[in-house]
């Protein structure tokens, strides 16, 4: 049984293949990075796990299940959470308001219940406030809990949307450039983070990132991709050091 | 200005947030309740039609304000909901049962409309839902044999539990209770997972699909509980109006009923009922008016035009709409000399993921 797999994944938008017969597996409780230049077809894989594309060919297996096919609603019902490279926060709610809408997955509660609001649904949203709370515990957010999103800076947003996708409490965890637009020490905390989402809550991570420090620190495997199809795979020392991957970041020797 | 010191999540749930509110929303309750002692014959008619139209107004928030699909057709639910009252009362169908199948019948309506929404954005679904009201209005005057057709027909009094509410006071109680139990499901929803999904497809549809949220269900969900409010509150209608006719339920009581939520500010709760009071006195100052001008002056359609304008105004003006203004206004005493211009202006939000659909 495999924890998450892709395989032969491929997408073509008209005569341009941006994803083309890409295979690899992650392993439960490591962190995985896909690396490669711009338009490498990085967050299109994102967007085809997530099956917000519908995949061209090939087929992607979470936990001996296929998701090509499903809508996209149940990725995140399956336990998959992501977060997205230019932020996609809902703007006109609080940090919390938008942290409890990660708890959609975790919902006990039915519509007449809410309605009245019964006593369960009472408990289940105390329960639901209880659960984020160690979110922002986790994150250090407890600060700007209850401000508006529209307010916060960018390095604040980026986290918010981090722990947003942490409240649902997922098992595999799809991070698109966590680092981008961030200053030095905001990547700094950043990667701290993402150590501790895999050591201490033992959440699989599957990252797309262009800083290469932020990258061999944090990985245990890193897969690089050019023009949509895979390049080199391994170590991040290994990927690094690959003529391939040194070529399509540099150009070829003359 | 008070601060609210939070030691447990229970206080985040609970319905009143602090002793203020408790203490203004009795008295709210209290010359509420007291109306038929104060309020003269007219006053308490207007006070029936400022409920009937919150209660359109708590149904169209929850679609337009916190969902964030448009509507152009909410008459038609209301008509759906008045000619289902009025063809059971005729009938001789208990009015729980009656009122109850009112806002049944206009959900299963509200269902069929979502489902174009499910595909259709911002002018088309307005479109879409425009051409629902046409329809029905047409089938409403065609449809002779039930409807009576253009003609309309006339609606007996509310009969409840072997009495009949022929007096004022006792239809305002009714439409008084009525509104505050439609006001206070919107209430639990909203604090609830299914009032937090529809604001995250207004705000993002993209996240709200990868956070879990079912797209296509919720939206039809909001059209159909939207709908079914609409159709309690054409069932009152038709009660307070007593009489029926497909022209009542035309595209421009359409437009009616979405200024209410226009003017009210979109995305407040209280803004429906604030958004109602004002249609609903808007015309009656608007009567007061003309009698002040000279003869001649005063065009037929002098209502209609006043309603467009202040509708500009808003828009242009204050988006917040009149809640937004009162949480302005509070929130300059509160702060009182510190209040800010921009403090209630949006701040230009970053550039957005790239669209998807």
């Amino acid at each position: 049984m495999s924890f998450f797999k892709v395989e032969n994944l491929g997408i073509r938008f008209g005569g341009v293949v941006a994803v083309d017969n890409v295979s690899f597996e992650v392993k439960p409780g490591e962190v995985f990075t896909i690396i490669g230049p711009n338009g490498a077809g990085k967050t299109t894989i994102f967007n085809l796990i997530g099956l917000l594309y519908p995949a061209s060919s090939g087929r992607i297996v979470y936990q001996d299940r296929e998701l090509t096919g499903l809508a996209p609603h149940r990725v995140a019902e399956l336990g998959i959470a992501r977060t997205f490279q230019n932020i996609e926060l809902f703007e006109h709610a609080t940090v919390l308001q938008n942290l409890l809408i990660g708890r959609h997955r975790h919902r006990s509660t039915s519509l007449w219940q809410e309605l009245v609001f019964t006593p369960a649904t009472r408990r289940a949203e105390v329960a639901h406030r209880e659960a984020v709370e160690k979110v922002i515990d986790f994150l250090e957010l407890a600060k700007v809990r209850d401000t508006l999103v529209a307010g916060l800076p960018y390095g604040v947003r980026k986290v918010v949307e981090l722990g947003r996708a942490l409240a649902t409490e997922p098992k595999l965890l799809l991070l698109d450039e966590p680092s981008s637009g961030l200053n030095p020490e905001e990547t700094d905390d950043m990667a701290f983070w993402i150590e501790d989402i895999q050591k201490i809550l033992g959440i699989t991570v599957l990252m797309v990132e262009h800083d290469m420090n932020l990258v061999s620190r944090v990985s245990d495997r890193v897969l690089a991709l050019n023009m949509g199809a895979a390049i080199a795979a391994g170590t991040p020392a290994e990927v690094q050091a690959h003529p391939k991957v040194i070529e399509a970041y540099l150009g070829a020797p003359v | 200005m008070r601060f609210l010191f939070k030691t447990g999540y229970e206080q985040d749930v609970r319905l009143f947030k602090h002793g203020g509110q408790v203490f203004w929303y009795g008295v709210l309750a209290v010359v509420l309740l007291a109306a038929p002692w104060w309020a003269g014959d007219y006053v308490m008619t207007q006070l029936h039609f400022i409920c009937i139209y919150s209660i359109v107004g708590f149904g169209l928030m929850m679609l337009v304000g916190f969902t964030g699909q448009i509507s152009l057709g909410h008459a038609a639910f209301l008509a759906v909901g008045a000619y289902t009252e009025a063809l059971m009362q005729a009938a001789g169908i208990p009015f729980v049962i009656s009122i109850s199948c009112a806002a049944l019948f206009s959900a299963v309506a509200g269902l069929i409309v979502g489902l174009p929404a499910l595909r259709l954005k911002g002018i088309y679904l307005a479109i879409a839902t425009l051409a629902f009201n046409v329809i029905v209005e047409e089938i409403l005057a065609r449809w002779h044999s039930l409807t009576g057709g253009n003609e309309g027909m006339t609606v007996k009094p509310v009969r409840m539990f072997g009495y009949e509410l022929t007096n004022d006071w006792q239809f305002y109680y009714l439409c008084l209770a009525l509104t505050v139990l439609c006001g206070l499901a919107c209430v639990n929803l909203l604090r609830s997972p299914t009032g937090r999904a529809f604001v995250a497809i207004r705000d993002s549809e993209i996240s709200a699909s990868c956070l879990g949220v079912n797209l296509a269900k919720y939206k039809t969900m909001s059209f159909a509980i939207s709908a079914a409010l609409t159709g309690i509150a054409g069932a009152l209608y038709a009660h307070k109006i007593a009489f029926i006719s497909p022209e009542q339920f035309t595209l421009f009581q359409s437009i009616e009923l979405i200024t209410i939520v226009i003017l009210g500010g979109i995305g407040f709760l209280h803004g429906a009922v604030l958004g109602a009071a004002f249609v609903i006195v808007l015309p009656q100052l608007i009567s007061i008016a003309k009698g002040w001008l000279p003869e001649g002056v005063a065009p037929t359609g002098l209502q209609a035009v006043v309603f467009g304008v202040i509708l500009i105004l808003f828009i242009i003006f204050e988006p917040l709409g009149l809640y937004g203004r009162w949480l302005k206004v509070r929130t300059w005493f509160e702060l009182f000399p510190f209040y800010r211009r921009g403090m209630f202006r949006r701040q230009k939000s970053y550039m957005k993921s790239e669209r998807l659909r």
